[in-house]
């Protein structure tokens, strides 16, 4: 009896045109798919992309070399560098991130005391050698100022959950 | 030693026999409690004002603060209970209104005892909003950076500089929120224990300078170690990151340096990145060049094969390990020459006897002598940590202390008896050897500096039959004591590094007596009296005035750089690791005698450490044992020297510039900068 079921379902084609009216009912749907890059997908404000070393409004930089984020990286990849700068502050003079060791967990934001280190929402920084992808202070820093506006914006909206 | 009388307390419910006498902080960490603590601190007199140490007796009233109460019999400490908790994390709360709380830049971060019980004992959230006081920062040398405003006035420094370093420089002035530590003047601290500041500062108040801002403590690595820039034998910790070492810290070891350590010992090291010899040097046609270890050994072994074994000669340094000087010995050994000296300062040492070049008492047996004469030495530079000794004895039991040789500032009080070496053979004439006669454990502390003159024989003799004259060489106690100043010495001494039968002495070998001589880190002597055309094999680590007078130089390692063994002034076998490696092409000492040997058609029966270690063991047994003293004996020989002739001439100091009094401080910045700070201020002149 159940290969006789199974016989007529097939001859009549009945899978075939429940699985053509699915698809008609998808055709009027609206698009799930974007137009990457024209089209974005929104971001959390939480997003962990690119990291970014940032300033203060007076163009001092946040970092103290206090080894926080250093000491709290899981995969090992921030190698800092500190001594006396020349008004006797504390400051790194080499902070290095290497972002192919890099596994994104956010910790060395949370550890960071002067909110200096954080992961921006920029995530199209492929390269084509790895050689890019071995960030020094310089670059950071570079991020920093590039990203300032929206990393602000971004601290400011997830505040109020921190 | 009295009897002590125990009683019983009782701590958290556990019933435990302490000392009478003892504090009730003491009886509960010998019952295993902990209890926080700032201002006391074991080595130090009780403060008792940081009040974080609170615990519960019973039927007191109050809370007490357990470092400065007495236990008594039947006592019932509560260590931990819901008012002691509270009490602690009030204390702790007060504290931390006027804290800084910048841990994030402070140098004591990750090792601070105020970060630390903040974490165990304080609360979780601060009620205070009102303005924190700031202080201003206050100088205290080129060693020490202050950053006073997070400074607790817990009173600790100023307890250590009055009673251990023995400079009361540093004191409080103000009271409750104005209190404020200072040096009352603007001047650096002139004390050579200065360091420890930075040690025993619970808080990040008193960091090192140099240190400031390099690294976190989590990164370094560490390992146990020897100082030999003073004789002491001093136990250190070297923390390094990657190649660098970056700071240097005692370890305690009770008989020897407790937990204290000497500035030079702790700073110097930024000596081994400056004027460093990291690769081996040739000279042709009276210029240095660049060289490769081959060609090196290449012209050692041309210009030594010709040569009989009479014509070359070998000096060891004051900072030399066994290794290398047993390596040398043996090489020169094969060679046929009899022609060694470790003596470089020209010291008349006599190698016959253990006795005549130990400091025989062991350091401590300062705590139970009862009268010491301190003979052309001053044991404040040659050794701090010693002298801290010495004055903690002087201070808690009025030991009498004489001086023969130069005045100086030993930080406690002592009698003059003279200038020269006279004075010896007069002591027991005067009023003070009345009181070396009747002092049951006599101490005669003879410097080296008495030994390097023309008449030091005879000094070192007339010192001898003053201690035997006193009967301070006996069965149960020997107080003739030598007081060295450079870590290899001893070793040296130990291994025969001495003239041979028929060998010739430093003085001898200098002025013509060899053709070829093989410094190993030897340079305390003036490069100028080596006579021309001796052909100099120098090896060492700094490019220092011997090197430029070298024909060959020999690339080796720094004492943090090798694994080695060092002996004490008191004959303490002691075994330091490597912290680092060498730069560059430099090698560790025993194995450049080792390859060298191999070139000169001798090669040495060793091939690794613990040969070359079972090598010294058969050279001579004390190496065996590691960190024991020999147990004090009577000695019936005598050295050499005649007591009678004795020079008229005045003792000089024998270390006359502390911070650059060898090799290592003289390369190192820090302590060129702390020699500056510290030189005596020529007069002004008129403006």
């Amino acid at each position: 009896m159940a290969t006789l079921d199974r016989i007529a379902r097939s001859l009549l084609l009945t899978e075939i045109i429940s699985g053509m009216g699915l698809t008609l009912r998808a055709f009027f749907k609206p698009k799930a798919t974007i137009n990457y890059p024209s089209e974005r997908s929104p971001l959390s404000p939480r997003f962990r992309g690119e990291h970014a070393l940032r300033r203060y409004p007076n163009g001092e930089e946040r970092c103290i070399a206090c080894k926080l984020c250093e000491a709290v990286c899981p995969a090992v990849c921030i190698t800092i560098e500190a001594e006396p700068r020349e008004d006797a502050s504390r400051r790194t003079t080499r902070y290095d991130l290497d972002m192919t060791k890099c596994i994104y967990c956010g910790l060395c934001e949370e550890a960071c005391p002067v909110d200096a280190i954080v992961l921006g929402p920029n995530l199209e920084f492929a390269t084509e050698t790895r050689e890019e992808l071995l960030y020094n202070k310089e670059k950071l820093l570079d991020n920093g100022d590039r990203w300032e506006p929206v990393l602000a914006a971004r601290l400011k909206a997830d505040a109020p959950f921190r | 030693m009295s009897e002590v009388k125990l009683i019983k307390v009782t701590v958290d419910g556990k019933e435990i026999e302490v000392p009478l006498g003892a504090t009730a902080l003491q009886a509960a960490e010998l019952a295993g409690a902990e209890i926080p603590r700032f201002c006391y601190h074991e080595r130090l007199s009780i403060a008792g004002n940081c009040r974080m140490c609170l615990v519960e007796v019973e039927k007191a009233p109050k809370p007490v603060a357990s470092c400065a109460f007495p236990v008594m019999d039947g006592m019932k400490i509560i260590t931990d209970s819901p008012t002691v908790r509270n009490a602690r994390r009030g204390v702790m709360e007060f504290l931390l209104i006027n804290h800084p709380l910048d841990c994030p830049i402070c140098d004591q971060g990750g090792e601070c005892d105020l970060q630390d019980q903040a974490m165990a004992y304080g609360g979780d959230s601060s009620r205070y909003h009102e303005n924190k006081r700031s202080v201003t920062d206050k100088y205290l040398g080129p060693l020490i950076k202050t950053i006073m405003t997070r400074c607790i006035q817990c009173t600790r420094c100023v307890r250590f500089a009055t009673e251990v370093a023995g400079v009361p420089e540093l004191g409080a002035v103000g009271r409750g929120e104005a209190m404020e530590i200072t040096t009352y003047v603007e001047k650096a601290l002139s004390s050579e224990l200065s360091g420890n500041l930075i040690d025993i500062c619970p808080v990040g108040a008193l960091t090192s300078r140099p240190y400031a801002f390099m690294t976190r403590p989590w990164e370094l690595a560490k390992t146990d170690s020897i100082d030999v820039l003073d004789a002491m034998g001093t136990n250190i910790r070297v923390d390094a990151r990657g190649p660098d070492v970056l700071r240097i810290l005692p370890r305690v070891h009770e008989e020897v340096n407790e937990e204290w350590m000497a500035d030079r010992g702790r700073f110097s090291f930024d000596a081994l990145k400056k004027r460093r010899l990291d690769r081996p040097w040739i000279r042709e046609s009276g210029k240095l060049r660049a060289a490769s270890w081959p060609e090196a050994f290449g012209a050692i072994a041309a210009k030594l094969k010709g040569l009989p074994g009479e014509r070359i000669g070998a000096v060891a340094g004051g900072l030399a390990d066994a290794e290398s000087i047993v390596a040398l010995k043996d090489l020169m050994g094969s060679l046929g020459s009899p022609n060694l000296d470790c003596r470089e300062d020209g010291a008349a040492l006599d190698g016959s006897n253990r006795a005549f070049y130990l400091f025989n008492s062991g350091i401590t047996g300062i705590d139970v002598a009862d009268a010491v004469i301190i003979i052309g030495s001053n044991p404040r530079l040659e050794a701090p940590v010693l002298n801290s000794r010495i004055r903690r004895k002087v201070m808690n039991n009025r030991m009498p202390v004489a001086v023969i040789g130069p005045r100086a500032d030993l930080t406690y009080p002592v009698q003059y008896l003279g200038e020269g070496p006279a004075a010896i053979t007069e002591v027991l004439g005067g009023a003070f050897g009345e009181v070396l006669r009747n002092a049951k454990r006599p101490m005669i502390i003879l410097g080296r500096g008495a030994l390097a003159r023309p008449d030091g024989a005879a000094v070192l003799a007339a010192a001898w039959s003053l201690a035997g004259s006193l009967n301070a060489v006996r069965e149960d106690w020997n107080g003739f004591n030598l007081l060295h100043t450079q870590g290899g010495q001893v070793a040296a001494l130990d291994l025969g590094f001495l003239p041979g039968q028929g060998g010739k002495d430093l003085g001898a070998m200098l002025g013509g007596g060899v053709d070829a001589l093989w410094l190993l880190g030897a340079d305390a002597f003036d490069p100028a009296l080596i006579a021309p055309g001796t052909f100099v094999i120098y090896q060492g680590h700094h490019g220092d005035r011997m090197a430029s007078r070298a024909d060959i130089i020999l690339p080796g390692a720094t004492y943090l750089e090798k694994d080695g063994t060092y002996v004490s002034t008191e004959g303490r076998v002691q075994r330091g690791r490597r912290g680092v490696f060498p730069p560059g092409e430099a090698r560790e000492d025993w194995r450049i005698i080792r390859a060298a040997s191999e070139l000169l058609g001798h090669p040495l029966p060793y091939d690794d450490l613990f040969a070359v270690r079972s090598r010294l063991v058969g050279a001579n047994p004390v190496f065996e044992r590691i960190d024991e003293l020999a147990p004090p004996a009577a000695v019936s020989a005598t050295p050499a020297g005649d007591a009678g002739a004795v020079g008229s001439e005045p003792f000089v100091p024998f270390i006359t510039n502390y911070y650059q009094a060898d090799v290592m401080g003289r390369a190192s910045d820090v302590m060129a900068e702390c020699a500056r700070t510290h030189a005596p201020t020529p007069a002004m002149a008129a403006e």
